[in-house]
């Protein structure tokens, strides 16, 4: 497997001004490796991510996944978004039949492979459940079993966790990484949260905003499977987010008032206050 | 209820003479009436007579809507010319169509069954517009990148994913479609409920008029409550829209 993002650009026309969301982003994805792409909002990675996923195309340069353009979606690239996009309709194991269903593959056969993966999700005891009866951590269990019963290249992660609350989170992105480790499936990870890029990422990759380009990457060489309280862990986050801070205030500066200094919002005290002391 | 009604009478009718006895029914009256009308059959042809319009009324009216819908979400441009005036023509009585159907067909089954079709076809219409127009974005992304495309992607997910708005549309239509239909026959029709309620105004047998009209309400109510009811319980049910 190969998949080479060879000098994607991506602008809309606005009445103003042309905006580039993406400029110029090339990058390589290999065989087995979990990738996280960090930025802050605004900064084109769920651009970039759709681009590769073909939902939407670029306004140059191009993805090339096998020796092959991408041109359009298709099921060697399966995405799972932030909300779940599972379909109300159908019960939960029609869910992670549906890819399948399209795919044509015989009933019998389809239904083994969905409860392989149910199970892998620990979800085979609401195959009968509809959607409304899950919750968020859940739905987002069958959005993944939906997504790896297709045995694409390449599985798209959209922030699929950005949603939950921090328990569920967690727990998600240990199962994660073990799920990861048994498919072992090229995974890229579309993340704005520093600590879950370096608990999940062999490479996190981070990109700057206006223009959206790639900054700088840093491979994480850590033990598996990883711990959030792991200090190696906080010590590279603490790296990352320096980077990354630049670019938030960017990006924050561009969206606030001229006169917005990140300084300014800090709530602690300064060391020129008084503290009280002419009470 | 009936309680209520029959002192009305007694006290309106009777004791104060304030209306004619054929101005305003009794319930006993409109019993016995009732009875009358099931037991010389005159219930029973006029329901079978209607039944057939309706339901033939009712089919072609979903196939043109259906056809009408989908063509109008296909082509942009239609939708953008074509939506106002189809939305001008729902608002148009669909009795107003009687005139025009009895020129085409003359006085016979084929102008009522197009009053009934032209009165329940652009809502249905309306309704896919609306349903397709309005399914989730996110479905159709998540359906494309596993692999669906064109045909399959209306089939296995744009038509299940705007049936709780297609359900309404037929829902409505049907009710336009009864009205259409009681609306056709009072006017042209020789056999018919709406024509055994208009017999009950030329004989000025008030008791035959309410004992139609009671029929008239009791069958569109066990319609809609027995199969768009369910048809659209089951729906909410699966989809969890009932929770509150």
């Amino acid at each position: 497997m190969s998949l080479i993002v060879e000098n994607v650009s991506k602008s809309f026309a606005t009445k103003r001004q042309q905006i580039h969301t993406l400029d110029n982003v090339s990058a390589e994805f290999k065989q087995g490796e979990f990738v996280c792409i960090l930025g802050p909002s605004g900064c084109g990675k769920s651009t970039l991510l759709n681009i590769i996923a073909g939902l939407e195309a670029p306004s140059g340069g191009r993805v090339v996944l096998n020796g092959k353009e991408v041109k359009g979606a298709g099921p060697d690239r399966v995405v799972m978004f932030q909300e779940a996009a599972l379909f109300p309709w159908l019960k939960v194991i029609d869910n992670v039949e549906f890819g399948m269903k399209i795919a044509g593959i015989p009933p019998a056969e389809r239904r083994e492979k969905a409860l392989k993966y149910l199970k892998m999700v620990h979800l085979t005891r609401f195959q009968d459940a509809y959607i409304h009866e899950l919750s968020g951590g859940m739905r987002q269990r069958v959005a993944l079993a939906r997504a790896l019963t297709l045995d694409s290249e390449v599985l798209l992660m959209d922030e699929p966790f950005a949603a939950l609350d921090s328990q569920t989170k967690s727990i998600l992105q240990l199962e994660l990484q073990h799920i990861w480790w048994e498919t072992k499936k090229t995974i890229i990870f579309v993340t704005h949260n520093v600590e879950e890029a370096v608990l999940l990422a062999d490479r996190v990759v981070v990109m700057s905003a206006n223009p959206g380009r790639i900054k700088k990457e840093f491979p994480i060489q850590l033990a598996r499977p990883r711990q959030p309280e792991n200090v190696d862990l906080t010590y590279l986050v603490a790296g990352i987010m320096k980077e990354l801070k630049e670019e938030v205030e960017k990006v924050a500066k561009a969206e606030f008032d001229n006169n917005w200094r990140l300084q300014k919002n800090i709530i602690l005290p300064s060391i020129d206050s008084d503290l009280g002391s002419g009470l | 209820m009936i309680a209520i009604w029959e002192a009305v009478y007694r006290l309106g009718v009777d004791i104060l003479g304030l209306w004619k006895p054929y101005l305003f029914p009794s319930p006993l009256s409109v019993v016995k009436t009732l009875a009358e009308l099931v037991r010389d059959q005159t219930l029973a042809i006029a329901l079978i007579a209607s039944a057939k319009r309706i339901v033939v009324g009712y089919l072609v009216s979903i196939m043109t809507g259906i056809i009408i819908g989908l063509t109008i979400v296909r082509f942009k441009w239609l939708d953008e010319n074509v939506s106002a005036l189809i939305l001008g023509l729902q608002t148009l009585p669909s009795i107003c169509w009687l005139p025009f159907a009895i020129l085409w067909y003359g006085l016979n089954e084929s102008a009522i069954i197009f009053v009934i079709a032209v009165g329940s076809t652009f809502a249905i219409a309306i309704a896919i517009e609306s349903g397709i127009k309005n399914v989730n974005p996110l479905f159709v992304r998540a359906a494309k990148t596993m692999g669906a495309s064109g045909f399959k992607v209306y089939w296995n997910v744009i038509i299940p994913a705007s049936l709780p708005n297609l359900i309404t549309g037929l829902k409505q239509g049907w009710s336009f479609a009864w009205r259409a239909l009681m609306a056709g026959e009072m006017m042209s029709a020789t056999k018919g409920l709406g024509q055994v309620l208009m017999v009950g105004r030329d004989l000025a047998d008030i008791s035959q008029v309410t004992a139609v009209m009671i029929v008239i309400v009791l069958l569109g109510v066990s319609v809609d409550k027995l199969i768009f009811g369910r048809i659209e319980l089951d729906i909410r049910q699966k989809w969890g829209l009932d929770r509150s």
